[in-house]
């Protein structure tokens, strides 16, 4: 198979991947026991403001309309035209758009995963060579031990530690929010400060939101770290007893060359994917992360709409982090079979 | 003659694992390590309400905020309360969590995966269709769904976590049947007429057990952090109760002034925890399938 016909066929399989985590969403926010409505009021309406928010939502149709409803409004494309989101009701709480308020946090987000991705991929193929070159001596051990810590580790725990020591303590860098208040966030281009404020040519906005997101990004990076060490390990262990590896060292490469140019190049492939997979976890932490950071982004919304009991927003929320994580992996793959002819097979 | 060789199989895996771990290297200490944390946690909490110095709910027991000192060697919270003693019973909640969301995962994920690999077809199909789409989702945000939709309470909290790890459950027993039951004294146990039932608890289910023995582990670990992160964003168990994740997530209160004993202790208690869990986990499945590891 070519790229473009696999290319092709992986975008259509994502249709039902799709429409089968819509449906799942539904089927969770509409089916599960617990009316909304009733939920949402904690008992302090009347039942005749209870029915006018159930008609206000459409939530007095039959389910089968409701999930028709609630599907047109997603794949409504004049909607997502005229206002660049898909169309995902209203809020209980403001009755604003939940689309366009999703629309206004998700580049928080964004930013946050973006650059805790690196720093987890960095951390953990950097430690990963390391452990895998000096494999069963007391720097592998400890290198092993530090990954296993991370997974038990809460990661808001680490956040609260850092904003201890690093914010509260020390004083070096903000414990909260995406740029110090008396900052003007720059104009949105992309919507990522450090993005945009470079566009600026802004460096004291840049570095002040690199700052704001170093403590964030570090805590997800750290915590997520420690899958990519034990992938990183693995892999090169495996790589570097190949043939090739033998034959490269027998030519009189630098062992650097050879860790690095070669064993490293081809133990980086299934780290790939696996950053495709990550992305799900990565997704999960940022809202911890968010709420122990005070991040307003897709995360935080979730919470604040948790404590609002706003549940046609906390539904437009999770069915955004699902379309997110599915077109990041429909990307990973993507690029995994441009990297790896054998994937195309 | 079939039951007694498949009973020696899991015995063969399985026990020298569990008698002779001193003797399987480093693996078979992180085993011991991990199970000597989790049940020192387990009598801990048991034997909390005798040994604890003050009432755990009970407000103003001492200053509000107060440092550790020898009155109050873990310190007091921001309502005055003992930490010590809310240390001491804390675990509870997490236990029972953890515990009843991998049993529920057990119960659901097993026979499903065993039934839906063994009939295979359309079947097998859906539900692994539908199985994978929730294991590719993020975990945390399908917990928060369901327990916000739940409301809160431990059980609750479980069952969003038990949604959560089945797919991890259906998938390992699926791919083991798969292989186990294309093998030849599956073939003989058909051949002498055994019912479908037979085959797949009695015959196949022993083999597939050591796998999910590592998933549990990994699951009860999870759980626990699951339960932590779900209470620290407000869809824990009320207020009422002494709970770590709920401590840590009201230390968040004292932080501004710089007050590390309240999130150190119990953030403490819970890794230690997920880490006796996750020694387990490691160790067993290092012991298992050597060769995935080195």
């Amino acid at each position: 198979m070519g790229l473009r016909s696999y290319v092709i066929t992986r975008i259509l399989l994502t249709i039902p991947t799709l429409l089968l985590l819509l449906t799942m969403v539904f089927l969770v926010m509409r089916v599960l026991p617990g009316d909304p409505v009733a939920l949402h009021f904690e008992k302090k309406a009347t039942p005749e403001q209870m029915e006018q928010m159930r008609s206000r939502l459409g939530l007095d149709k039959p389910l089968w309309a409701q999930y028709m409803d609630y599907l047109g409004g997603i794949v409504d494309i004049g909607y997502f035209l005229e206002h660049g989101y898909p169309n995902l009701g209203e809020s209980m709480q403001t009755f604003e758009e939940v689309g366009g308020q999703i629309f206004s946090a998700f580049p928080a987000t964004l930013e946050l995963a973006v650059y805790s991705m690196i720093i987890a991929a960095g951390i953990g193929v950097v430690l990963g060579v390391i452990s895998s070159k000096s494999y069963n001596s007391v720097l592998d051990h400890l290198i092993r031990g530090f990954g296993t810590v991370t997974y038990a580790v809460p990661i808001f725990l680490l956040g609260m530690i850092f904003q201890l020591i690093f914010g509260v303590y020390l004083r070096w860098l903000p414990t909260g929010l995406r740029l110090n208040p008396a900052v003007e966030p720059p104009a949105c281009v992309t919507g990522l400060y450090t993005i945009d404020s470079l566009l600026e040519g802004n460096l004291f906005t840049f570095f002040e939101s690199l700052k704001a997101l170093l403590l964030p990004c570090l805590t997800l990076g750290l915590i997520l770290s420690g899958m990519f060490i034990r992938m990183t390990r693995t892999n090169m262990l495996e790589t570097l007893r190949l043939d090739f590896v033998t034959a490269a060292r027998a030519r009189g490469l630098k062992e650097s060359t050879v860790t690095y140019s070669y064993a490293l190049r081809n133990a980086f492939l299934p780290v790939l994917t696996m950053m495709g997979l990550q992305f799900a976890i990565l997704l999960g932490g940022a809202i911890l992360t968010e709420t122990t950071f005070s991040w307003p982004g897709l995360g935080r919304y979730v919470v604040d709409r948790i404590n609002f009991r706003d549940y046609t927003a906390i539904q437009g929320a999770i069915v955004m982090f699902g379309i997110f994580v599915t077109l990041v992996s429909l990307v990973v793959d993507i690029l995994y079979a441009y990297v790896d002819p054998r994937i195309r097979l | 003659m079939t039951k007694v060789k498949i009973k020696r199989s899991i015995l063969a895996r399985l026990i020298p694992g569990l008698t002779s771990l001193t003797k399987r290297g480093p693996s078979g200490w992180m085993v011991i390590l991990g199970i000597v944390i989790v049940s020192a946690l387990v009598v801990m909490t048991a034997i909390a309400p005798w040994i604890r110095p003050h009432d755990p709910i009970k407000t103003a027991v001492g200053p509000i905020g107060d440092p550790p000192s020898s009155q109050f060697p873990m310190g007091t919270n921001h309502l005055g309360q003992d930490m010590l003693s809310r240390i001491l019973c804390g675990g509870s909640i997490m236990l029972q969590v953890s515990t009843i969301s991998v049993l529920v995962c057990f119960l659901v994920g097993v026979p499903l995966g065993l039934f839906s690999s063994y009939v295979g077809g359309v079947f097998d199909r859906a539900c692994s269709l539908v199985i994978d789409s929730i294991y590719a989702f993020p975990g945390l945000v399908i917990a928060i769904a369901i327990a916000a939709m739940l409301g809160r309470g431990a059980v609750n909290m479980a069952l969003s976590i038990a949604v959560v790890y089945i797919p991890s459950y259906f998938r390992i027993v699926r791919s083991q049947v798969l292989s186990i039951k294309e093998l030849t004294y599956v073939e003989a146990a058909r051949a002498v007429g055994a019912k479908w039932y037979t085959i797949l608890f009695r015959y196949i289910l022993p083999n597939v057990i050591p796998s999910i023995v590592v998933v549990a582990t990994i699951n009860f670990a999870d759980a626990v952090l699951t339960a932590a992160g779900l209470t620290f964003i407000g869809l824990g168990v009320t207020v009422d109760v002494p709970d770590w994740g709920w401590d840590l997530t009201d230390g968040r209160a004292l932080l501004p002034s710089g007050a590390w004993w309240v999130i150190t202790f119990p953030g403490l208690m819970i890794i230690l925890l997920a880490l006796g869990f996750t020694l387990i986990g490691e160790g067993l499945s290092e012991l298992l399938n050597p060769k995935l590891h080195r």
